[in-house]
């Protein structure tokens, strides 16, 4: 806590200001905000208790859920957890890369610019903050799903939690790329209650909350085309161990590229106006 | 010739160095043409009315935006440069706080940005803020808020320090403490450069005032010099028939002003316009008034001075460019 051990940090132009100091008190903040807490880590939990751990779940295996014709390695419950710890890292990493809305809208982002911190390290920071964000919801899903007994991998397959896990966590990264996007499209300070609503509207989209092989026809056309489609089926193809599609990972990159894209248009011109 | 000029150190370069400075915002040339040099060690006030210039000159000077045509440099180094260096530093106008982070969390995260930086506790103690270190940004008063803009301003210890209308909407008892703190501080030989539309402000706290309008400077000097640019009298008469041509060539006279029976003249040398409408006229209930430094603000920075309706035609406005009073500060480059 002494002053002077911020004196240690020594940034250098370019990646100048990531530093412990300031990623430690980003986190901090990050604790203090209930409301994002609320959505990053109790919703997806609360979620997985609600639809995941029925008891029926125990002994189903998850082929059952994609219409897969070789059985998966793991039950039903394990790949709803999976379903469930995507939709929280995603809202995690969108509502900490949305974290510059409000840093604009407050002239944080201003201020900062009369330091040496540069604009891509300011980014950077960001982006970490909303990963690490990411991994609690990620940590918070997985742990307490297994407290509860009922997801269950097939023996042998005990190393796709982890597999499963790295996944979602890296997937979300597609999630921060798409917060700092509307960060900077939106300066406002309630910019999560809208993002609430579109990743509720595009988790339903890209069939996460329900088997689209049971949906209309049209409707699995369109999936093919939303954002947590590709991540969807990624997420869970080691835990069900069936077939491979290219496309799933095209899906992924191609949103990924498209929201950096707008979030590094739409940061020049920031850097430039302000 | 001025004292701060002794202060510079020989041969440095300018703190600022300003040459044919312009910004336009697509149709509004909010900087026209801005020519100016600010030594080490001098307390300068750019003041003006809203819409002078002032911030748009500011943040051109912090590299905050570039200039449409001229050059910049602080301390002979580009603005970026100065700031990375931690030898610059600013106040920026409200807003720039995290509501969510504590006073000292503020400065501690903008601490571990700066090469080498003051200890927190320093400067919080410097700005008078020690006391609500541990406290939220959003629960600090305005003043409170503005003291911690100032502390983070102080931790890189910059040489020279710039205030953007730092007391807007302060009450002057935060004011008043905010300028203490201010004052003992550049008594150290910081540098500071700040913008306000409060004249008492300028007058009381700068060496120097730069007094801008619609983006050029109209007067440079001391705050005497600056009063003196406009100390002129006003001499109201009652007169009937008045012939305003006539009331202009009036020597002394700088304006004419005719509402019914009543004469307006601005005069640089009050007492002869005086003598001449007692004796050359039929003007009677003759009065004459001293202007302030609120009417040479009025006079030199307002739109609407004297009836020609152009408002660089009163003899007290000088042309573009051509400053009324020219310091000399920084001349021994």
């Amino acid at each position: 806590m002494s002053a002077i051990a911020a004196k240690d940090a020594r940034p250098t132009r370019g990646l100048a200001g990531i530093n412990p100091t300031v990623l430690g008190i980003e986190i901090r903040r990050l604790l203090r905000n209930r409301r994002t807490l609320i959505f990053a880590l109790i919703l997806p939990v609360v979620l997985f208790l609600f639809v995941g751990t029925n008891k029926s779940y125990a002994n189903l295996n998850a082929a059952g859920v994609v219409g897969q014709a070789t059985p998966a390695h793991a039950n039903v419950s394990a790949y709803l957890l999976v379903s469930m710890a995507l939709y929280g890292a995603a809202l995690a990493t969108t509502a900490g890369g949305a974290m510059v809305s409000i840093e604009r809208a407050q002239g944080w982002s201003r201020q900062l610019r009369i330091t040496p911190l540069s604009p891509t390290s300011y980014i950077i920071i960001k982006t970490m903050v909303a990963m690490v964000l990411g991994l609690a919801s990620v940590i918070a899903v997985f742990v307490v799903g297994s407290l509860t007994g009922v997801p269950h991998m097939l023996p042998g397959f005990s190393y796709l939690w982890f597999v499963s896990a790295a996944c979602v966590w890296i997937g979300a990264l597609v999630f921060a790329a798409l917060g700092l996007f509307i960060g900077y499209l939106l300066p406002s300070e309630n910019v999560m209650q809208f993002l609430g609503l579109v990743m509720a509207a595009i988790s339903f989209a890209g069939g996460l909350f329900y088997p689209l092989n049971q949906a209309a026809k049209i409707l699995q056309d369109i999936a093919k085309w939303t954002p947590m489609y590709g991540l969807n089926q990624l997420v869970h193809s080691p835990l069900l161990g069936g077939t491979f599609d290219f496309m799933w990972v095209v899906n992924a990159v191609a949103w990924f590229a498209i929201f950096v894209t707008g979030a590094v248009w739409l940061f020049r011109r920031d850097t430039k106006r302000v | 010739m001025r004292i701060e000029k002794e202060l510079q150190p020989a041969g440095g370069p300018p703190a600022i160095d300003l040459r044919d400075l312009h910004k336009n915002f697509k149709q509004v040339q909010a900087v026209r043409g801005m020519t100016l040099s600010i030594a080490s060690g001098e307390i300068v006030a750019l003041l003006g009315p809203n819409g002078a210039g002032k911030t748009t000159t500011i943040d051109m000077v912090l590299g905050l935006s570039q200039p449409s045509s001229g050059s910049v440099s602080v301390y002979g180094i580009q603005p970026r440069q100065a700031i990375d260096s931690g030898r610059v530093s600013a106040v920026l106008q409200t807003g720039g706080l995290l509501k969510d982070l504590t006073v000292e969390e503020t400065c501690r995260y903008t601490a571990s940005l700066f090469p080498t930086a003051r200890p927190v506790d320093e400067v919080l103690q410097r700005a008078g803020i020690s006391g609500i270190a541990d406290r939220r940004v959003g629960k600090c008063s305005g003043g409170e808020q503005q003291r911690l803009r100032f502390a983070m301003a102080l931790l890189p210890d910059p040489e020279l320090l710039i205030l953007d209308e730092p007391t807007t909407g302060m009450d002057v008892e935060g004011r008043r403490g905010f300028w203490a703190a201010i004052r003992q501080d550049a008594e150290r030989g910081r540098t500071v450069l700040f913008a306000t539309h409060y004249l008492e402000e300028a007058d009381a706290y700068a060496d120097r005032i730069i007094l801008l309008r619609h983006g050029v400077v109209v007067a440079d000097g001391t705050s005497a010099e600056v009063k003196a640019l406009a100390a002129g009298r006003t001499v109201r008469a009652t007169l009937h028939g008045a012939d305003e041509a006539e009331l202009r060539i009036i020597p002394g006279a700088e304006s004419v002003e005719i509402r019914g029976e009543t004469v307006l003249i601005h005069a640089n040398d009050g007492d002869s316009v005086a003598r001449y409408l007692l004796n050359s006229t039929s003007a009677r209930d003759l009065e004459i008034t001293a202007r302030a430094l609120e009417d040479a603000f009025v006079a030199l920075t307002s739109d609407s001075v004297g009836p020609g309706g152009d408002p660089r035609t009163p003899a007290d406005i000088p042309a573009e460019g051509q400053p009324a009073v020219t310091s000399q500060a920084g001349g021994s480059r």
